[in-house]
């Protein structure tokens, strides 16, 4: 089992992770503008649970987790998938986006769409299928 | 600077394929991993090179600046191409690790038999 | 009439239901579809008479010119009429004949997809549906034929009648297509589109624009091929007797009355066009005539019930055949009334062979006699229908046999080979007619395996009114000649004909022929056992025949030739498998560059000094990774490389992909770690030759690689696409994205993606799987040892 007793790690990756998913869901957010998106902001979320799970161990990384890498990739692909329903509704092609400005007394104009969620899925997919692996593997150990 | 790349991928992508054809499954790995950069940077270098201009529009404004920005046609092909590369990377090294285990053998030449 | 086809294939689906809701009495309730589209088409009778044709448009493959089309004239309205008629009574006598079998429901489903395939093929204008119907009825022919399929020898049986069919369907479908692409050619016909398909279209062409052509000949061949193997005509017949290791109602309708006719229902309808030529008119009149003196010679020679049928339907499917090849109008009308004669006798002939079977348990005509006692019915009625087989006045066989006569007095070509062995073979039609009605019936009683009785219902009836049809048609033959002989006949001549069918045309040489046969066949009759002790004598010949090739070919020859090829090209070697794609590939572009491709070498070699830093990293950690020995060094190497390859994203504006790679990178290594070391230390195996050959290879793949590059910056793909400008374009005003290489990614192309995160899931549940599963291997295999040692 891959488990590092330096407190360093141990102390600086418990104060890192929030950090680095809160910087993962920022470029999330903003990748239809800026560069990020789901792919990247996937890459950076489960490079931050690696790292937990080599400070740590597989136990106390899938308890911090709190879903198993399967649920979250399957969640992931299902949301991908359903995002572009909602688009069959209005005739048009299975995956066409569809956008809808919400305007919020506090947060100002948001703007909601199918693309957005279908970037959600994909977050969700690299992030499962990635820890997925590693944790697997370092499970076999 | 493409003429250059021209060979640079070239080197790459024969580097890669020596690796691929020896017998050593741990060499038949690493010769995966250059052959993916290989392909990734043909497809890059392909549509042309530019230089500091991203396919990014700046806020407000309808394109991207300076005009002509890079293509971003192979830009979106080639970053899901890293990211599954990186999956079936993982497939072929526990799939490697698996007939390494039971075969017990690391020569390919010894992996003929398909029944363990 | 697509419902027609359809609801066939909607039954055969429902069949097994319908078993469970009506258990035995299926058959009777299965069989008022068959009844009720033998309605639907007779209604369709009087105007067909009138020469109109019917046709339903259905619009199939649009985008390739494809249709479904359906059309009935009075050739395709005899088949249909036979398919339903005959359908009706043999799902009827199956019911009967397999009652109490458990796979019973298999029956009813595999019959009636054959009958609404055989029914789609009888209906078909276009040729492309035609043929895919055709081959329906030898894949259900197949399923049929193997029926008793825990029985290997049956198995064989019908893996060859496939075999042999669908070989010679493949041989038709290049055929057809070569008509398709003399009746399309601008200086002919020159027919566009689903025309060039349509069989109607086709005929409608003048005929010399297709026997001129230079394909005509290669065609007709390959169409031929299917034919002759469909309807089992010389060398290709020995299929059909051991199809006939299917169930008898399986025999009697695919096997005699329907399916084995495909072949001549294509050779009548393509007469008109691809007719009347010298290689027409003499191949298939000799091919015809030779199947029809080897179909009735063995016919002969058999002592099996059901064996002598079959040569005798090969037999009458050469006495078609030749026909066509004369391809007179009176040719054509000798060969409609054989056409319906023959389905009617044969297949209530056959029902008889079933019921004699199922009631006596043997089928041996040395054994059988005497029956006529416990089966009064039975007897009856084969003797009704030997007569007609026998071609003897007043039943409707005699006509088909007169008018054979008199078509073959005025064959054009090879007109002596023809005389000669249609008499030969109404002389032992005469003797087989004998064996069949009157031998197993008459005379002395003799033991038999089971106590005979007669046969239910079920069984009887079709023998019954198919004997009853034989006896109307003969005795009123204007009754059959205006319902449909006439249509058929004139959909298949082109034009009205002046001739009629009657049983009595005048004294003439067809009559004195007739008499002298039959005076000719009683005597081989009565001596019936010196004859066949004759034909025995010549067994070594028999088993060197066409089906001793077959099965030569197939038990030695393919499985020499697989072992032989498999040998090389599987050979089981990764390396050999990549060289051999790479030296195909190299090869193949290489190709492409001499001919066509140049290199201009036009653009600039402008080049930052860092750029050049970057690459040379790239180059010489690549080298390294290649020609270090040693695993860390190597792993490390392929680590610089892609790192220089993010960075060589970031120079040349793609932010995404530099961060992505970087992010790929780092979990690369934590994969590697993971993984790899595992994995045992480089070792050198291959021998220097080999890394000689190796490298040699690398060289000219990278080699290539690079020329491919240099090529495709004269062509500037970015400045003439279309594609990538338009996403330009859009990406802010309709995609609401600044990103334009996530919009891409989540917009423009969702699709894709959509792919590449399930590929990306599966990856991950494939190393899940691999790992995990390994681990319940492990277990299972403690758990094993562990009972061993407790046993021990």
């Amino acid at each position: 089992m891959i488990e590092s007793k330096s407190l360093i790690l141990h102390t600086a990756t418990r104060f890192l992770l929030p950090l680095q998913l809160l910087f993962s869901l920022f470029l999330l957010l903003r990748g239809h503008d800026e560069p990020g998106g789901g792919f990247i902001a996937g890459l950076v979320a489960a490079g931050a649970i690696a790292l937990y799970l080599f400070a740590f161990d597989v136990p106390s990384t899938k308890r911090m987790l709190r879903a198993s890498p399967h649920d979250l990739f399957g969640l992931g692909l299902l949301l991908a998938a359903v995002s572009g329903i909602p688009a069959l509704f209005l005739g048009k092609p299975y995956l066409t986006a569809l956008w809808w400005e919400l305007e919020f007394p506090f947060f100002g104009e948001i703007k909601l769409s199918t693309p957005l969620l279908f970037d959600i899925g994909v977050y969700l997919v690299v992030i499962g299928s990635v820890l997925s692996i590693v944790m697997t593997l370092a499970e076999a150990e | 600077m493409e003429p250059l790349m021209a060979y640079v991928v070239g080197g790459l992508f024969a580097a890669s394929i020596y690796m691929i054809l020896r017998r050593s499954i741990v060499k038949l790995v690493i010769g995966l991993i250059l052959l993916s950069n290989a392909a990734n940077l043909l497809i890059f270098t392909a549509s042309g090179l530019t230089r500091g201009a991203p396919p990014l529009i700046p806020e407000g404004a309808q394109f991207p600046d300076p005009m002509p920005a890079a293509d971003p046609l192979p830009q979106a092909l080639i970053l899901t191409a890293i990211v599954i590369a990186f999956g079936v990377l993982a497939f072929a090294v526990v799939l490697i690790n698996r007939a390494y285990e039971i075969l017990g053998v690391d020569d390919l030449d010894l992996m003929k038999e398909t029944d363990a | 009439m697509l419902l027609a086809v359809l609801s066939g294939f909607i039954l055969a689906i429902a069949a097994p239901w319908f078993f469970k809701a009506f258990g035995d009495r299926t058959g009777w309730v299965l069989a008022i579809l068959p009844a009720a589209l033998a309605v639907y088409f007779g209604s369709y009778i009087p105007e067909v008479m009138t020469g109109e044709t019917v046709v339903q448009e259905v619009p199939w493959i649009p985008s390739l010119d494809i249709e479904l089309t359906f059309f009935l004239d009075g050739f395709s309205l005899l088949f249909a009429m036979l398919i339903t008629v005959i359908g009706t009574l043999v799902v009827i006598y199956g019911g009967g004949y397999l009652k109490g079998d458990k796979d019973i429901p298999r029956f009813y489903v595999f019959i009636l997809a054959f009958m609404a395939s055989m029914l789609g093929l009888v209906l078909s204008d276009s040729l492309i549906s035609l043929f895919v119907f055709w081959e329906l009825t030898s894949i259900t022919s197949f399923m049929l034929i193997g029926y008793y399929h825990d029985n290997a020898k049956y198995r064989k049986c019908a893996h060859q009648s496939m075999m042999v069919t669908v070989g010679g369907g493949l041989a038709m479908m290049a055929g057809l297509i070569l008509l398709m692409m003399i009746v399309s050619d601008p200086a002919g016909a020159g027919l566009q589109g689903a025309e060039a398909f349509s069989l109607r279209a086709i005929l409608a062409v003048d005929s010399g624009l297709i026997t001129g052509h230079e394909f005509y000949v290669p065609a007709l061949l390959l169409i031929l091929a299917g034919c002759f193997t469909k309807s089992a005509q010389v060398p290709f017949h020995f299929w059909l007797p051991n199809a006939m290791a299917g169930p008898t109602p399986v025999s009697s309708y695919l096997h005699s009355a329907t399916m084995v006719k495909a072949g001549i229902y294509l050779m009548a309808r393509l007469q008109p066009g691809m007719g009347g030529t010298e290689l027409w008119m003499t191949l298939i009149p000799i091919v015809g005539a030779t199947t029809m003196f080897m179909g009735m010679y063995f016919a002969l020679k058999s002592t099996g019930y059901k064996q002598v049928l079959a040569y005798s339907t090969i037999m009458a499917l050469g006495v078609l055949t030749m026909l066509i090849g004369i391809g007179t109008e009176k040719a054509m009308l000798a060969f409609v009334a054989f056409l319906l004669a023959h389905a009617m006798y044969k297949g209530a002939f056959f029902m008889i062979a079933g019921i004699v079977d199922h009631e006596t348990g043997t089928k041996d005509l040395k054994v059988l006699s005497g029956l006529r006692k416990k089966m009064p019915i039975t007897a009856t009625v084969a003797a009704v229908v030997a007569v007609s087989l026998a071609g003897f006045p007043p039943l409707f066989g005699y006509l088909g046999k007169k008018m054979m006569f008199e078509t073959a007095l005025e064959a054009p070509n090879v007109q002596v080979y023809i005389l000669t062995l249609v008499a030969l073979t109404a002389t032992m039609g005469i003797a087989v007619a004998g064996l069949l009605g009157v031998k197993p019936f008459w005379g002395e009683e003799a033991e038999t395996p089971k106590p005979a009785h007669e046969a239910p219902l079920s069984m009887l009836l079709g023998p019954i009114v198919l004997a009853t049809g034989s006896l109307t048609f003969g005795l009123a033959p204007f009754f059959a000649d205006s319902a449909l002989v006439q249509a058929a006949v004139t959909a298949i001549w082109g034009q009205e004909t002046d001739y009629y069918l009657a049983l009595w045309s005048g004294f003439n040489t067809a009559v004195v022929m007739s008499a002298v046969t039959l005076v000719a066949g009683l005597l081989v009759y009565w001596q019936w056992d010196r004859v066949r002790g004759v034909m025995e004598s010549l067994q070594w010949l028999y088993d060197h025949g066409p089906e001793w090739a077959y099965t030569h070919g197939m038990d030695r020859f393919l499985p020499w030739i697989a072992k032989k090829q498999t040998g090389i090209i599987q050979n089981g070697h990764l390396r050999y498998y990549l060289l051999t794609i790479l030296l195909t590939l190299v090869t193949l572009v290489g190709y492409a560059f001499f001919t066509r491709g140049e290199i201009t070498g036009a653009l600039s070699f402008e080049v930052h000094f860092y750029e050049l830093l970057v690459v040379l990293v790239m180059l010489t950690a690549a080298f390294f990774a290649a020609s270090t020995s040693s695993r860390l060094g190597s792993v490390a190497a392929a680590g610089v490389v892609g790192f220089s390859v993010a960075v060589v994203y970031i120079f040349f504006s793609a932010p995404d992909l530099g961060i992505t790679q970087l992010l790929v990178e780092t979990l690369t290594v934590i994969l590697l770690v993971l993984v790899l070391f595992r994995l045992p230390e480089f070792v050198s195996f291959s021998t220097t030759a080999a890394r000689i050959r190796d490298v040699f290879v690398a060289l000219l793949v990278g080699g290539m690689m690079t020329a491919l590059l240099l090529a495709t910056q004269d062509v500037q793909l970015y400045e003439h696409d279309p594609i990538s400008h338009y996403h330009i374009a859009k990406s802010v005003p309709e995609a609401y994205g600044r990103n334009i290489v996530n919009v891409i990614l989540v917009d423009y192309r969702t699709l894709d993606t959509l792919g590449e995160i399930f590929v990306l899931a599966l990856a991950a549940i494939g190393v899940y799987a691999m790992v995990k599963f390994r681990k319940r291997d492990e277990r299972l295999a403690a758990a094993e040892a562990s009972e061993k040692e407790e046993t021990a």
